[in-house]
């Protein structure tokens, strides 16, 4: 096993911006005819590279529109690069957009299943797991109600309690720690913190430096796509704090 | 490089059977009927076709029903899985933006769903079998053949049409109306024969789907489907291109599939 939980190897990664959008074959036909069909292209990330080492908590900070998401969906797997590769080792469990996928139509329970399922794990996992899932999101008495029922807190809560009660190896936290109510908010931060004690490999985006300063021992900044720093927390803040003012 | 692909396979396999789940049960949540509809839908449908056509088409033969049956059947699944599996990709849009998951398991989880409601939907087949007299022969086994030949031909248009429907909308409404063409000339209420006196037939061996529904009503009327070659053959050899010009198309595209849903 390799000591690096993450390894980004010089990535980049281009979208095609069309002026329009086009998605349907009429329009496409003519365009193409005409000679319209022209894109403008964009690299949201370019040549970064970098390396995590097993245990460590990452900050990724960066201006909005930096490539923060666009990274994270790179290493979540959910974007393939354009160029370069990402090596993973381990289970990664993604936090980002809490509860997106969930079916409006099926209960609680029956998503705790689907969505740990997309996760990829097994059943016998989740039958294991599900009444701490249940617990742990306070839903109780909701969770054999359809979620197109459910509050928004409610959603996020149940998203956030299934992919932390699993146990991953790499976890993606892209602004989830703002779920719920300030009750809620503050018990998935002990709960996060008490996943740090087990030696999870965690990539954190906040806007918050506060809280990145406080959850993370190293960080890198984002700049245009581009990495511009990367190494101790502090050093790091410190230059993003400069940009920032 | 196969190994990797099934070892992927093994973990997202709970994956696949929560959606082909999720594909029955909420197909039928909220009806008060439920599952029986499976069995219903088929029957009303083959007796408003029986009264309207019958009458025209099928006077000499008392076993009509069943052979509007067997057509029915055939063409509704096929339709509604490959509908169901070119919208799959849109409708998981929230997940495969969210977490990886091998794209396949969606257009493939919605023609297992499908499958399976319509192999229970066999059962009105045998019952009507029973009612109208068409006792079964040895010829009945063979019957799995033209089920195999329609679940390849069906998952390999599902996985183009997932494809090229992601890139291009229109094709939901353009799909409807191939599939209405198709099953004019699927033969699933008149005979051929009509047909053939008019000198149109060549249109039924363009069809595969008609072919897979004649070599299936031959197992289910005890007469031996492999007599003529073409009917057999033709029908196969679509269902495994199909497949594989599908399983290829969709490879090469999915990785842009983020990029438009």
């Amino acid at each position: 096993m390799s000591k690096y939980a993450i390894e980004v190897n010089n990535v980049g990664m281009k979208f095609n911006l069309s002026q329009e959008k086009v998605d349907s074959l009429k329009e496409y036909v003519i365009k193409l005819v005409t000679g319209k069909l022209r894109y403008n292209e964009f690299w949201a990330l370019k040549n970064i590279d970098f390396k995590v080492e097993k245990g460590d908590r990452v900050g990724i900070l960066g201006l909005n529109g930096a490539g923060k998401s666009t990274l994270l969906k790179v290493i979540a797997g959910v974007f393939k690069p354009t160029e370069g590769e990402v090596k993973r080792s381990g289970r990664l469990v993604p936090l980002l957009e809490l509860g997106a996928g969930f079916d409006p139509q099926y209960t609680g329970a029956e998503n705790i299943y689907l969505y740990s399922a997309v996760l990829g794990y097994p059943k016998s996992f989740v039958d294991e797991k599900f009444d701490d899932i249940v617990r742990f999101a306070e839903l109780e008495k909701f969770i054999d109600v359809p979620i197109k029922n459910y509050s928004s807190g409610m959603k996020s809560r149940l998203g956030f309690s299934i992919a932390t009660q699993v146990e991953p190896d790499i976890l993606i936290l892209d602004e989830v720690l703002s779920v719920g109510d300030a009750k809620f908010r503050k018990k998935s931060e002990k709960k996060i913190m008490s996943m740090f004690k087990t030696n999870v490999t965690v990539l954190f985006v906040s806007h918050s430096l506060d809280q990145v300063k406080r959850l993370c021992n190293k960080a890198i900044l984002l700049e245009h796509g581009e990495l511009t720093a990367a190494g101790d927390i502090d050093e790091v803040a410190a230059i993003y704090e400069e940009r920032t003012k | 490089m196969f190994k990797e692909q099934i070892k992927t396979f093994k973990r997202y396999r709970f994956l696949l059977r929560e959606l082909v789940k999720k594909g029955i049960k909420l197909k039928y949540r909220r009806s008060y009927l439920g599952i029986l509809w499976t069995l219903l839908e088929p029957l009303l449908t083959t007796c408003v076709l029986t009264l309207v056509f019958g009458h025209f088409f099928g006077k000499n033969d008392k076993t009509f029903p069943v052979y509007i049956l067997t057509g029915r059947l055939l063409y509704t699944f096929f339709s509604g899985a490959t509908k169901a599996a070119m919208k799959s990709i849109r409708a998981h849009a929230g997940m495969i933006k969210k977490v990886y998951v091998p794209k396949y398991i969606y257009p493939l989880s919605s023609v297992l769903f499908n499958f399976i409601i319509f192999m229970i939907s066999l059962i009105v087949l045998v019952g009507a079998a029973v009612v109208f007299k068409v006792y079964p022969t040895v010829w009945v086994f063979t019957g799995i053949v033209p089920l195999f030949m329609l679940f390849m031909l069906t998952l390999g248009a599902g996985m183009i049409l997932s494809t090229m429907s992601v890139f291009f909308r229109d094709l939901e409404y353009l799909w409807d109306v191939a599939l209405m063409l198709i099953m004019y000339t699927c033969a699933i209420f008149y005979k051929t024969e009509t047909m053939e006196k008019t000198g149109s037939a060549w249109v039924f061996r363009l069809n595969p789907l008609y072919a897979i529904i004649r070599c299936f009503r031959d197992a289910v009327y005890g007469r031996n489907m492999f007599t003529e070659g073409y009917w057999f053959w033709m029908p196969m050899a679509v269902s495994i291109v199909s497949v594989i010009v599908g399983v290829a198309l969709f490879k090469k595209n999915q990785d842009k599939f983020i990029l438009h849903i």
